[in-house]
């Protein structure tokens, strides 16, 4: 996988398309490739689930494709408008319609602030209404979100827990109405109960204000929940994008399989016989496996894997894999395909 | 060549030789003083872990989990804290060892990994020396020796090219190596007992499945008993042989694990297990969140701790703390309304005629299509009730979870203690309770 292509994309009024995207950090021998010939869509609406493991880039993906990190190459069209191609100024008008949730909700809050003032903040610079009727939006926008404007609204976020605090930023991302929420990590930091809350939350939201939503996150039950659309990425590249029933019923990368197989059950008769399903780490990116990334912990890795990057291709209903040997229903490799349908 | 000890260690029997549980817990409290008044981090728990067996310890941030290992171990900070009751291990109490002496229990004995692989290790010394460090001290082995055993557990762990890693710093180790290099550290000098506070927490699924498998692994080869921290009771239903459940510094259910799943007595264990996202459960599924946040550990409520977030709770839960109580087998509960009992299932109905806003939010409808809040269903008549959904996963139901108590007539003697408990009638059953070690 971990491979590129963009056959996955879609025909029609996409809200964010993103193509080729490509990140890097640092320079010369140090050159990361966090994102490596990313192609996204999402559907007005919809909400695309971004899963990977740490270090895989979903993150960078994210930010890149609200270009809060500006890629290096490639395009990003949101509701018909070249971001990329934008002046700064214009991006910024353009981008108050693109709003992000970040991983840790206390420190994505200045902590000397009551967080009233922050969730006001996006309206005070855009200049929106009147004193009185940006403090009358925040309130209103705070008790949506499940916070009491009067008790809440004048803590710090230190004063507040997590999940309060993640409450918070959403507000915050709310303030400006926008059409699409890139949400990263929103729950990574939470128990399990509190989790349970903020997705509610998110959905509720979602309905309420027609939101688009770009969901990222390792925990692949979280991801089935809210999304419409997943697509799990590797080392920087995408390995398969699919509706997460298809996904989880019938994986076709056998990392989408590992990822699927971590999962703990909470299911005390679960066995563990055969081991984790995935050993070692993450490859380090300055220096990725030739040809498919996932090889060096492939079971089922030959060795066209090494020589050829396998292409995003069509294997069933809006599913799609970079895989030269994708698994077949329940699990096992398909080989090599000799025709494989071109999308 | 022993340069740097002073005198021998307690004495500890050999683990072939030990008589009755590893580790016993008794009416264990940690209280701190602080401005805010008393916060009763640890109040009255006791458990008891036998050799090579694991507990599971689950809790949401905040129900004092952490500070039990803490407590256990004797890492508590010197001033502010009070801590009361026994906490023996191969019958030492660890309590009254002066400081000089629980030196010789940490690491040899009693060994913890901490949650956190980044902040836990120290980022200025080589992994080397932070492996060796208990190796030369504790055990008195020279360089070289402590150079091979070191090397040994790195490669036991699974770290790749161990040569080179034990010449690393660690921040050019990964989060998940680190943690490999943590359980290291922590299994370098063969403890018996092996406490892993979150050891997990903010690693990736993959790593997790990992770190929680090598855990396993290490513990069979060296039968050491083991307390596993978490707040996911997904990461510890299929890897422990015992359970405790914690809330607000209580326990509120202790049981065998299969037992704990399969016939779930309180209503926190039922709603904590209930607000997992499921792979099953197609996507969209309304999610049984749990309304609210634990109490304030400073200003308790007077009755059941779980009561203003309980979907059974009835006036009686608020006026006055239950008791724990015993379902038979080891099973232990802290609740006047259990799941899967008549008493429970009215009560339950009675909130859902009511309107019970935590009622309500607990039966939610599964899916939901559009924005509108899903219709509460309607209660049915008391006596007839059944729960709207099921009482725990499908994988795990019996049919005593979802008939009303009449098929398991439990018997509910009142105990102040767990160590008050009769013995387990089948000694198939709950072979971490008290007397069963």
């Amino acid at each position: 996988m971990a491979g590129s292509g963009t056959a996955h994309l879609r025909q029609g009024t996409t809200l964010l398309r993103a193509e080729h995207l490509v990140v890097e950090f640092g320079s010369g021998a140090h050159r990361v490739r966090a994102v490596s010939d990313v192609s996204l869509d999402v559907l007005a609406g919809e909400t695309l689930g971004l899963v990977g493991e740490s270090g895989c880039g979903k993150s960078t993906t994210g930010r890149a494709a609200a270009l809060v990190q500006p890629p290096n190459s490639g395009t990003v069209w949101f509701d018909g408008v070249e971001l990329s191609a934008l002046s700064t100024r214009e991006l910024r008008r353009a981008r108050t319609r693109v709003q992000m949730v970040f991983q840790d909700p206390i420190s994505s809050l200045n902590p000397r602030r009551r967080v009233v003032d922050s969730v006001i903040e996006p309206l005070a610079v855009w200049g929106v209404g009147t004193k009185q009727e940006r403090r009358d939006r925040a309130r209103a926008t705070l008790e949506s979100v499940g916070i009491d404007p009067d008790d809440g609204g004048a803590r710090r976020p230190i004063e507040m827990s997590g999940g309060q605090c993640q409450r918070v930023s959403i507000a915050r991302a709310l303030m400006l109405d926008p059409a699409l929420l890139i949400c990263d990590e929103p729950v990574s930091a939470l128990d399990v109960s509190v989790q349970a809350q903020i997705l509610n939350l998110l959905d509720d939201l979602k309905h309420q204000r027609g939101l688009t939503m770009v969901f990222i996150a390792h925990d692949l039950a979280v991801v089935k929940n809210v999304s419409d659309r997943v697509a799990v990425m590797y080392l920087g590249k995408l390995c398969e994008v699919a509706p997460p029933q298809a996904l989880y019923e019938h994986p076709a990368h056998p990392y989408t399989l590992a990822l699927l197989a971590s999962i703990p059950d909470p299911n005390p008769s679960a066995r563990h016989d055969g081991g984790a399903p995935l050993s070692g780490d993450l490859p380090s990116p300055i220096n990725p496996p030739s040809g498919c990334r996932f090889r060096t912990r492939c079971p089922y890795a030959e060795q066209r894997c090494a020589d050829e990057e396998p292409q995003m291709r069509l294997v069933g209903p809006d599913q799609y894999v970079a895989c030269h040997f994708p698994l077949r229903a329940p699990a096992g490799p398909l080989g090599p395909m000799s025709a494989s349908p071109e999308v | 060549m022993t340069p740097w000890r002073r005198r021998l260690p307690v004495a500890f029997p050999e683990v072939s030789e030990l008589e009755g549980p590893l580790l016993e817990v008794e009416d264990l409290h940690t209280h701190f003083r602080t401005p805010r008044g008393l916060v009763r981090a640890v109040d009255g728990v006791s458990f008891s872990v036998g050799r090579g067996r694991t507990l599971g310890v689950v809790g949401e941030s905040g129900s004092g989990k952490t500070v039990l290992t803490r407590s256990i171990m004797g890492l508590l900070p010197g001033s502010n804290v009070e801590r009361s009751g026994t906490v023996r291990l191969s019958g030492h109490e660890l309590t009254a060892l002066p400081p000089a002496e629980l030196r010789d229990v940490w690491g040899l004995q009693v060994a913890m990994v901490f949650q956190d692989p980044m902040t836990a290790l120290n980022p200025v010394v080589r992994v080397e020396r932070q492996i060796t460090e208990s190796l030369r001290l504790r055990v008195g082995l020279d360089r070289k020796g402590a150079h091979d055993t070191a090397l040994a557990l790195l490669t036991s762990v699974g770290i790749p090219a161990p040569e080179r890693r034990l010449r690393n710093y660690p921040h050019e180790l990964s989060g998940g190596m680190r943690q490999r290099v943590m359980i290291a550290i922590a299994l370098a000098c063969g403890p018996r007992l092996l406490l892993a506070d979150e050891p997990t927490t903010g690693l990736d699924v993959t790593v997790q499945a990992q770190i929680l498998d090598l855990l396993a692994a290490q513990q069979r080869e060296r039968s050491m008993g083991m307390i596993l921290v978490t707040h996911d009771l997904g990461v510890v239903a299929s890897r422990t042989d015992d359970i405790v459940v914690m809330y607000a510094g209580r326990v509120v259910e202790q049981a065998a694990t299969a037992e704990l799943f399969a016939h779930t007595r309180m209503p926190y264990t039922e709603a904590l297990l209930r607000s997992i996202p499921r792979l099953a459960d197609p996507s969209h599924t309304r999610l049984r969140a749990i309304p609210g946040r634990p109490p304030d550990l400073a200003a308790t409520p007077p009755g059941c701790r779980f009561a203003p977030r309980c979907p059974y709770v009835q006036a009686r839960c608020e006026a006055e703390e239950p008791p724990l109580r015993s379902a038979g087998h080891g099973h232990l509960f802290r609740c006047w309304y259990p799941v899967g009992s008549t008493e429970g299932d009215e009560a339950l109905a009675r909130n859902l005629a009511a309107r019970v806003p935590a009622a309500l939010a607990f039966t939610a409808a599964p899916s939901r299509p559009d924005g509108q809040a899903p219709a509460p269903p309607e209660a049915p008549p008391p006596g007839t009730v059944a729960p709207p959904a099921p009482a725990v996963p499908a994988a795990t139901t019996t049919p005593a979870a979802t008939t009303p108590a009449a098929t398991t007539p439990a018997p509910t003697p009142k105990v102040d203690s767990l160590w008050a408990t009769s013995p387990p009638a089948d000694s198939g059953h709950g072979p971490a309770t008290p007397g069963a070690g």
